[in-house]
């Protein structure tokens, strides 16, 4: 091949630009996609932003009302704080997940089994999941106070209550996602160099040790990509809102960043001033992702 | 711990010896430490199957935790109307009533939630798999001036949370006249996914060029090359990735929620939320907790029978779909 191009230098230029044409065609599709899809809309955001738009009218800008607006607005802070409060979730997953692996990492029977039951609440659809979770709740007959009463506890109303709605979400969500963190986890427990451990306890390391300046270190990546994409989805936190608390909960206290943001979009159509907020959750996403490069490129950890 | 006397001889040559003895705690150097910690301690060998047992429990606790919610929905959907106020609750129902099962389709747009959810997650990712593989094609194997810049702002794209856009989004297709269709669900995902298109790029790496080229050198064309050697090579990762999409898609609520309003024309996790909303009301559980349970039957089933690949394909690429 390369000795017959190098001899027909014409032919060989003809064939690249045909190549190049070809190349461009098949990636045209995904590219408009992104253009008219993504890219389009970000920018109509960050100008709708400055705006203000009911989605009837056409914009007007207003400069920088919405985001003032935003910082006295005592519902859109407090819907931040629920957000953010409601990823206490992330680490204790990550604990519960990590306990889990290297439970299943262990030489023993029924080890699939358990990986598969644990996986299936990852797959299900979380509306369902919210639905079944809002009755599992139920301050009365709801399966959490049922079992809870079998140890002689009194249960509360979780979702009608302000100081247990969030706790309820936190342990729902966590219920749903361990099961995926676990399996990433126990992937990287398996790519672990079993030599490691047998020098280390030759060495005279005990299971503590092993575990704290082995084991961690070497599931590091993991921990730094789940934390961040944790944190990614967390920030996004919808629908499990939207079904059992459809008010934002008693007072406003499980209303989500992403919730007030649809609500004030589609519901009372401030669509500027939504568009502001959704422009600062979105910076707040970026920066995430940003430092995530970063750790990652230091940690030299690429998910193929 | 001393090990210098232990580690050369019997610890060496016992695994040539005896295949068994590769199993933890077969080796002097472990059997040692055990011993000199507690001399009647048991062998490492069945202190590691004490603790598999330890842990077999406490797994089995986890489990019960993890089904329990969902089989209680499955119970609560056989149950009349009266038997889910039961004091003691009523753990198994009695009487077991599939009655709820016929109710349901009446009482709803299930069958049509059912039927939409299928409309746009079918189209989505057959169409989307197919343009995601064409591009991926001709980002991992063919030459073209800008194609690492096109890519990675492809990749930057990621970044951007829907909510950011979604605005914006919705008030174009309202302009062109595609509210309360499902149109908007299906046209974007069309044009491909680009986590699909980084897998099947990552997996294309790995296929040497030499068989592209020689292709080439007997006059075939791209799309042949696509057809014949590629899309057969790929087929296993496209598999799985297509299955996570399917199932990521059929779950899909907050683009459906702000697009759809008639209840024919929603999608069937929208279809189950009116349900909860509606019935709650009347405390009428069996039959939101029947229709819940049916909207997870089917990726239930999907991930019984892939599970394998499924469970490979996100501890390999950490993609949820």
């Amino acid at each position: 091949m390369s000795t017959e191009v190098l001899r027909t230098k014409p032919r060989r230029s003809r064939l690249h630009r045909r190549e190049h044409q070809v190349a461009l065609l098949f990636i045209a599709i995904p590219l408009i996609g992104f253009l008219l899809f993504t890219l389009y809309p970000l920018l109509y955001s960050v100008y709708a932003s400055f705006t203000s738009w009911n989605g009837l009218a056409a914009p007007k800008f207003n400069g920088l009302d919405n985001y003032i607006k935003m910082w006295n607005d005592p519902y859109f802070l407090k819907a931040m704080w629920n957000t953010l409060f409601m990823m206490i979730g992330i680490p204790i997953g990550l604990v519960l997940s990590m306990a889990l692996a290297l439970g299943l990492n262990r030489k023993m029977r029924g080890t699939t089994f358990f990986r598969t039951v644990y996986y299936v609440p990852v797959i299900s659809s979380i509306a369902a999941i919210a639905i079944l979770w809002q009755w599992a709740y139920n301050g009365d007959f709801g399966l959490v106070n049922q079992v809870l009463d079998i140890f002689g506890i009194q249960g509360p109303n979780w979702l009608a209550d302000k100081d247990t709605v969030k706790p309820a979400l936190i342990i729902m969500a966590t219920w749903k996602g361990l099961g995926y963190s676990m399996l990433l986890y126990l992937a990287a427990l398996q790519s672990v160099p079993r030599y490691l451990y047998e020098a280390a306890s030759l060495d005279g390391a005990g299971t503590w040790q092993q575990f704290r300046n082995i084991t961690m270190p070497m599931v590091r990546p993991v921990t730094f990509f789940l934390v961040v994409t944790s944190i990614i989805g967390g920030s996004q936190i919808f629908i499990e809102i939207n079904i059992m608390t459809p008010l934002g909960g008693p007072e406003f206290s499980s209303a989500s960043i992403v919730w007030y943001i649809w609500r004030q979009a589609f519901n009372n159509l401030h669509m500027g001033y939504a568009s502001a907020m959704s422009i600062v959750l979105g910076l707040i996403i970026f920066v995430i992702t940003v430092i995530q490069f970063r750790l990652n490129r230091r940690n030299q950890f690429s998910i193929d | 711990m001393s090990t210098s006397t232990s580690l050369p001889g019997p610890a060496a040559a016992a695994p040539l010896l005896d295949p068994q003895a590769g199993l933890p705690g077969r080796t002097p150097v472990r059997s040692g430490r055990s011993s000199s910690s507690t001399p009647s301690a048991l062998s490492r060998t069945s202190r590691y199957k004490l603790g598999n047992v330890l842990v077999t429990v406490i797994l089995s606790l986890g489990a019960i935790v993890m089904l329990g919610p969902l089989l209680w929905t499955f119970s609560t959907s056989l149950k009349t109307h009266d038997a889910i106020f039961a004091l003691p609750p009523q753990w198994i129902p009695d009487p077991v009533v599939w009655e709820n099962y016929l109710r349901v389709w009446s009482a709803g747009p299930l069958l049509s939630g059912i039927r939409n959810s299928l409309i746009v997650a079918a189209t989505v990712t057959v169409v989307g798999s197919l343009t995601s593989s064409v591009a991926a094609f001709a980002f991992a194997k063919m030459r073209m001036p800008f194609k690492n810049a096109a890519f990675l702002m492809l990749l930057a794209g990621l970044m951007i949370p829907f909510p950011t856009i979604m605005i914006p989004q919705f008030m174009v297709f309202a302009e062109i006249g595609w509210v309360d269709t499902l149109l908007p669900l299906i046209v974007p995902g069309l044009f491909g996914n680009i986590i699909m298109i980084f897998f099947l790029k990552q997996y294309l790496e790995n296929v040497p060029d030499s068989i592209i080229e020689a292709a080439k050198l007997d006059g075939a064309s791209y799309l042949q090359i696509f057809w014949r050697l590629i899309f057969p090579a790929i087929r296993p990762a496209m598999a799985a990735q297509f299955i996570l999409w399917f199932m990521a898609v059929w779950n899909d609520y907050l683009a459906p929620i702000i697009y759809l309003n008639t209840p024919e024309k929603q999608t069937l996790q929208l279809v189950i939320a009116s349900f909860n909303a509606q019935y709650a009301s009347q405390t009428d559980y069996p039959l939101i907790m029947a229709a819940s349970f049916i909207a997870l039957l089917p990726v239930l089933i999907v991930f019984i029978v892939f599970q394998r690949q499924i469970i490979e394909s996100v501890a390999l690429t950490g993609g949820k779909g």
